[in-house]
Formats: C-alpha cells, sequence, structure tokens
C-alpha cells in the first residue's frame, strides 16, 4: 500500500528549523508522558500516590519513597498473576491454531486443484471486513448449549474463527506467490503434497507467518470483548485484561495498585513490540483492514 | 499460476488392508486423546497440586502442549487416512483435508452467526408483532438514539483528528535527525490493549474534590493554568474538572483515548506514504518558489491522498465498533454509550436478544459504506482487495 522508493533522498534541503523540532518534542510528550506517569506511579506508595502527583516524585527523586510493594500485593494477593497465565493459555494456542488451519487452507486454494475453490476462497476473504458483534448472540447461544462457555477451547475456537479470513488472505498472498519450479521438482522426488507442504512450504513462508503470528498474538493478548463474551471472569480463566478491568471497578480509586497492575498487563506486548517491530509495522499495516 | 496434480509422480505402493487400519487407528487414537485431554483441562481439581503457582504453570503447559499439538495432530491424522484410501480417492479428497478445518471454523464462527443474526434481528419480536418491531423500538428509544449520536460524534471528531495529528506528524519528523527514535514513542501506545490505554488515561483524568491535591496531571494543569487566567482577570473562578462525568467533555474525553492509540498508524502509514513522493516533485514547486509549507499541503499531502483515505475508513471503522475504552472507564454512563456497548447490555443485562442483533446489523450498515469506498479507494490505487 505504500511506495518507500524515495526513501533514500533527503526529503528537506534546509536543516529542520527549531520550530519543526519543538513541534515533534511535544507531540513525543503528549503520547509519552501519560504511559511514563504510569510507570512512575506505580513505583510510588499508597501515601504519596493518593496525597501528591507522580509528577511530585519524578521531579524530587531523592526525597521521595519508591518502592516495588504494589507489584509484590497485585502479583500475589490478587488474581493477576493467575489471569496473566491464563492470558497465555489462551494467546499462544489462539496464534498457532488459525496459522496452521490457514497455511494448509492457503496452499491447498494457492496450489491443488479442487471443486469450489475460488467460491470457498471467495466467502473466506469477503468475511474480512465484518464486526465481531454480528458473531456474539448466535455464538453466544451456541456456547451455552455445548458448555464451551469458559473453556479455554472455546476462546481458542473463538480466536481462530475470528482471525482466519485475515490470515488465509495474507498467507495466500505469499505462497501463491512461491516459485512453482520447487513444487515440481519435489514431486518428482516422491513429494506428498503434506510432505511439500511441511518441508518447503511453512520453511519459505516464515516471514509471512511471523507478521501474522506477532499481530495476532497481540490482538489476541489485549482483546477484550471476545474474552469478555465467551470466557468470563471467573478466576480460574479471566485473562489480564478481565483482571484489569475488574480491578479498575473494585479498586478504581487505588492509583498505586491499579498502575502496577495495568504496567503488568502492558508488559508483555510492549517486549514483543519493542524486539519485533520490524514484523509488528508489517503485520500491522497488512492486518489494518480486520473486522 | 500452475496447478499442480500428482500425475507424473511414481505411484508408491498401496498395500490395502493393513494401512487403512493403521490409518483408522491413529485418528481414533488422536480424537480420543484430544477429547479426554480437554475434558481433563476442564477439571479444576487435577491441578490443585502442592502450590498454586506451580499447579497454574503445569495447567498451562498441559493447556498449550495440548492446543498446539491438537490441531497438528488432526491434520496429520486426516492426512495418513485419507494416504490410505485408494489413490484415485486421496487426489480428490486430500484439499479437502487442507481446506475444510479452516472452512468448517469459519462457517462455525462466522457465516452461520451472520445469517442468524440478521435472522433473529427481525424474528426475535413478541408474538404478532411485525418483523421491524426491533428496529422501531430502537430508532425510538431515547438511550439507543443517544449511543447512535455518540457514535456520530466519534465517527466525526475521532478518525479526522487523528489522520490530521498522524499527517503533521509524520510531515515534520521527516525533517529532524532523530526520526526514528520519535516515531516509537508516538507508535508504542499501539502495542497497549484498549483497556490499558483506559487506565492510563483514567489517572491522567483522575479528579480530587477542590482544596485536595490533584493527582490527575491533567487537573494539575488546568488549575495552574486557570489560576493564572483568574489573576488576570480573565476567569473568576477555578475548579478541578471530573473529565469522564462532565457532559459533553466526557465523551471528548474518551475520545482523546482513541486519538492517543490511533496516530501512530496513521502516522506509520503516511510517513511511509510521504517518502515515497518523488523528490522532482516537491523540488518543482520550490523552483515555482512555494514555501515549505506550501509545498507540503499543495504538493505532497495531494499526491498521498489515496494512503489519507486509506488510513481514515480503517480507524472510522475501528470507532464505529468502539467498545473497550467505554465499557472500562464510564461504562456507558454519563450519557457516554455507543452502540456496541448498548448491545453488550442488550446481551447480558436485559437479556433482550433481540434487540442486541438489532444493534450488532445497525453497525454492519454502518460499516459498509466506509468499507466500500475504502475498497473503491484500494482499486484506484491499483491494489486488489
Amino acid at each position: 500500500m505504500t511506495a518507500e522508493a524515495g526513501a533514500i533522498h533527503a526529503r528537506s534541503t534546509q536543516p529542520a528549523s527549531w520550530l519543526v523540532r519543538l513541534a515533534v518534542l511535544v507531540i513525543v510528550g503528549i503520547w509519552t508522558i501519560p504511559t511514563l506517569g504510569l510507570l512512575l506511579n506505580s513505583f510510588r506508595t499508597s501515601v504519596e500516590s493518593s496525597t501528591t502527583g507522580w509528577w511530585t516524585g519524578l521531579l524530587n527523586p531523592l526525597t521521595s519513597e519508591w518502592t516495588m510493594d504494589n507489584y509484590n500485593r497485585v502479583l500475589t494477593s490478587g488474581g493477576l498473576f493467575d489471569a496473566l497465565i491464563n492470558s497465555l493459555i489462551v494467546t499462544i494456542p489462539s496464534t498457532i491454531i488459525p496459522i496452521t488451519l490457514a497455511a494448509f487452507a492457503a496452499y491447498a486454494f494457492a496450489w491443488l486443484k479442487f471443486r469450489g475453490r475460488s467460491l470457498l476462497f471467495g466467502a473466506l476473504v469477503a468475511l474480512l471486513v465484518v464486526p465481531i458483534q454480528l458473531s456474539l448472540v448466535p455464538l453466544l447461544k451456541i456456547y451455552q448449549s455445548t458448555d464451551l462457555t469458559g473453556s479455554f477451547l472455546g476462546i481458542w475456537l473463538a480466536h481462530t474463527g475470528f482471525g482466519l479470513p485475515l490470515a488465509v488472505f495474507l498467507l495466500y498472498g505469499f505462497i501463491a506467490a512461491l516459485p512453482k519450479d520447487i513444487f515440481e521438482s519435489a514431486f518428482i522426488d516422491g513429494a506428498t503434497p503434506f510432505t511439500a507442504f511441511i518441508r518447503l512450504v511453512l520453511p519459505l513462508s516464515i516471514p509471512v507467518l511471523a507478521s501474522f503470528a506477532i499481530f495476532q498474538f497481540l490482538w489476541v493478548w489485549n482483546d477484550f470483548l471476545v474474552a469478555l463474551v465467551f470466557l468470563g471472569g471467573s478466576s480460574d480463566v479471566a485473562v489480564i485484561t478481565i483482571e484489569l478491568a475488574s480491578i479498575v471497578g473494585s479498586r478504581g480509586e487505588a492509583y498505586h495498585l491499579l498502575t502496577a497492575a495495568a504496567f503488568v498487563s502492558m508488559f508483555v506486548p510492549l517486549i514483543v513490540f519493542l524486539s519485533l517491530q520490524r514484523y509488528f509495522i508489517r503485520g500491522l499495516l497488512a492486518g489494518s483492514v480486520k473486522g | 499460476m500452475v496447478q499442480l496434480t500428482e500425475a507424473g509422480v511414481a505411484p508408491t505402493p498401496r498395500p490395502g488392508g493393513a494401512k487403512v487400519l493403521r490409518a483408522v487407528f491413529l485418528v481414533a487414537l488422536v480424537t480420543a486423546a484430544l477429547w479426554f485431554g480437554l475434558r481433563l483441562l476442564r477439571d479444576p481439581t487435577l491441578f490443585a497440586g502442592s502450590s498454586p503457582t506451580l499447579s497454574k504453570l503445569s495447567q498451562a503447559a498441559v493447556a498449550i502442549v495440548l492446543g498446539v499439538g491438537g490441531v497438528w495432530a488432526l491434520f496429520y491424522a486426516s492426512n495418513v487416512a485419507v494416504e490410505a484410501l485408494p489413490g484415485r480417492a486421496t487426489r480428490l479428497l486430500r484439499p479437502y483435508v487442507f481446506v475444510l478445518p479452516a472452512v468448517a471454523v469459519v462457517g462455525v464462527y462466522l457465516i452461520y452467526p451472520i445469517v442468524g443474526t440478521v435472522l433473529e434481528s427481525f424474528t426475535n419480536v413478541p408474538e404478532g408483532a411485525g418483523p421491524l418491531t426491533n428496529y422501531v423500538e430502537a430508532f425510538t428509544d431515547s438511550e439507543v438514539l443517544l449511543a447512535l449520536r455518540n457514535n456520530l460524534i466519534w465517527l466525526v471528531v475521532a478518525p479526522a483528528v487523528s489522520v490530521a495529528v498522524g499527517l503533521v506528524f509524520a510531515g515534520l519528523v521527516d525533517r529532524v535527525r532523530w526520526e526514528a527514535v520519535a516515531k516509537s514513542f508516538v507508535f508504542m501506545p499501539l502495542a497497549v490493549s484498549f483497556v490499558g490505554a483506559a487506565v492510563v488515561w483514567k489517572f491522567v483524568y483522575a479528579w480530587k474534590p477542590p482544596g485536595q491535591p490533584q493527582i490527575g496531571i491533567l487537573n494539575a494543569i488546568w488549575l495552574r493554568a486557570g489560576g493564572f487566567l483568574v489573576e488576570l482577570g480573565l476567569l473568576d473562578e477555578v475548579a478541578p474538572v471530573a473529565w469522564l462525568q462532565e457532559i459533553p467533555w466526557n465523551t471528548l474525553a474518551l475520545i482523546a483515548i482513541m486519538v492517543w492509540l490511533q496516530v501512530g498508524f496513521a502516522m506509520v502509514v503516511l510517513s511511509a506514504a510521504i517518502k515515497g513522493v518523488p523528490i522532482e516533485l516537491i523540488e518543482a514547486a520550490r523552483i515555482d518558489g512555494a514555501s515549505e509549507l506550501q509545498a507540503f499541503f499543495r504538493v505532497t499531502v495531494p499526491t498521498i491522498r489515496g494512503a489519507i483515505l486509506t488510513v481514515y475508513t480503517t480507524i472510522a471503522i475501528a470507532v464505529l465498533k468502539v467498545f473497550d475504552i467505554i465499557f472500562v472507564t464510564t461504562g456507558g454512563n454519563f450519557d457516554t454509550s455507543v452502540v456496541a456497548v448498548r448491545m453488550y447490555q442488550d446481551m447480558f443485562r436485559f437479556r433482550d436478544f433481540g434487540q442486541a442483533t438489532t444493534m450488532a446489523v445497525i453497525l454492519l450498515v454502518a460499516v459498509i459504506p466506509i468499507m466500500v469506498v475504502n475498497i473503491r479507494n484500494l482499486r484506484r490505487q491499483g491494489i486488489r482487495a
């Protein structure tokens, strides 16, 4: 969707004026200060946090009291640690299952001949843009009658269903563009479509698999609505966004705990973001059409 | 694209009975193991071991192995099964083994429910009432109308502000040397959940009664600036504002959270587009005497209008479905509700599935025209979508 062609040229003949630099600094400030305040406040004592603003801590770093106590409390006494693990239990299969299903399907759509191919592919991709809300009521009825509500299997499948159109769309574009010679020689060497898939398609598709994996991982980790409807808030399954929202409800004014809990929930996606920014941006650009 | 068949492949010997038996056995084994394992996972006593941390971690290990291993075992087993069939049947059925799991899941999770939702919005009505009853009820309910009005405010303000800030920032940051770092900071909120962002901003908007020290930075700034205005005689008095409760400012305060989240996306796409504008175009404008600012708004911006429209429509669709931010901060109170929040309340508080499905259809109808604009725009840029 974007061209990078002119990127090597300097865009401007003049060096940036101080006004431009100031404007950039102001915007960066507005975008950073809220998160910075949250982070700082999570290390302040309950007394200081409730009587002074976090910036007083920043301005008097030596005379202020700093503590890890808030993290200790939210992780040991509340349900936040369990929620963190539940988020992993939900997120990892909810990323791997749709990738697997989509990779097999994209391979068949691109390289195997069968009846109904273009119809099925068209239907899958057209669903890319439908808001999730359209699925909620009928699915909730199915879940309640089959006892899938509140089960990990239930939410894995839900995230799989909602993520599949995008996954098939992205993976198809990549897999269909693989050179056909490699398949021909593999089949002459006696490979079956299954082994060709495992030994050729998967290793060659790693860039697109990584982009989708990161996009889906962050989407599922940060999801609130799907978890709220299909998984619920009981402590043995509640994911971290649900737990954080319930802390907002129950301890909404205890900002020393609330900020620590929020940072715990943001830690994993921020690590993923910082370490895999390149893939993340690619996945984000490609996934911006998701419904 | 060339289709590959197995024609030309040396026929592999297919000893009938034993192979079929083995395949059937494998499929049965995988299915049974998965069924058994997933049932165990739901048994709360199973992991109640010595320490709660250890038991939670072992549950996680079992769950992840089951979920990830299960899907691969299923594919492997069904492939073995289909390869045990006589050659012709294998060739005919194998593509479906690869495609059907995806198609089945999408059928159950998207196609069936979408049809069901649309039907239910017309049929889940009291005995003898007309099919449009739910819609008449929705459009005469003052709270639904309020939610629709709020969605409209969101739709007008959030995408426009996000695109404007993203565009200006992308244009400015192009000229400074620390471009990459500055972009990372603006981009970072995209990795954060809507719930996390809601907490971040709830803290920014925190309110304490007058006289107490303010711990929310916005009220601290407001009191400082307001105090200055009072001294100048421009304002009579200044009091801390409960930003999330004060109508109509609270809706704008919530929209600001969305803008904070979306500007990074707009910036990344538009920045890449700006870098794609041919340098000769801008230099030609400068030779004609255009200032930097004129060159940006008269040459760069019109050249990347396709990218701008893509970003605008993408954010508009996200904005129409907004739910988490409002649900977590105000719960839809203080006149801040939107259609998606109303739908959730219909589902779980009022247990009115007729109204809930009607809300969903309203969302769909609102999304479709934006989607059409988006697809047309992508086509015009030469991208198939």
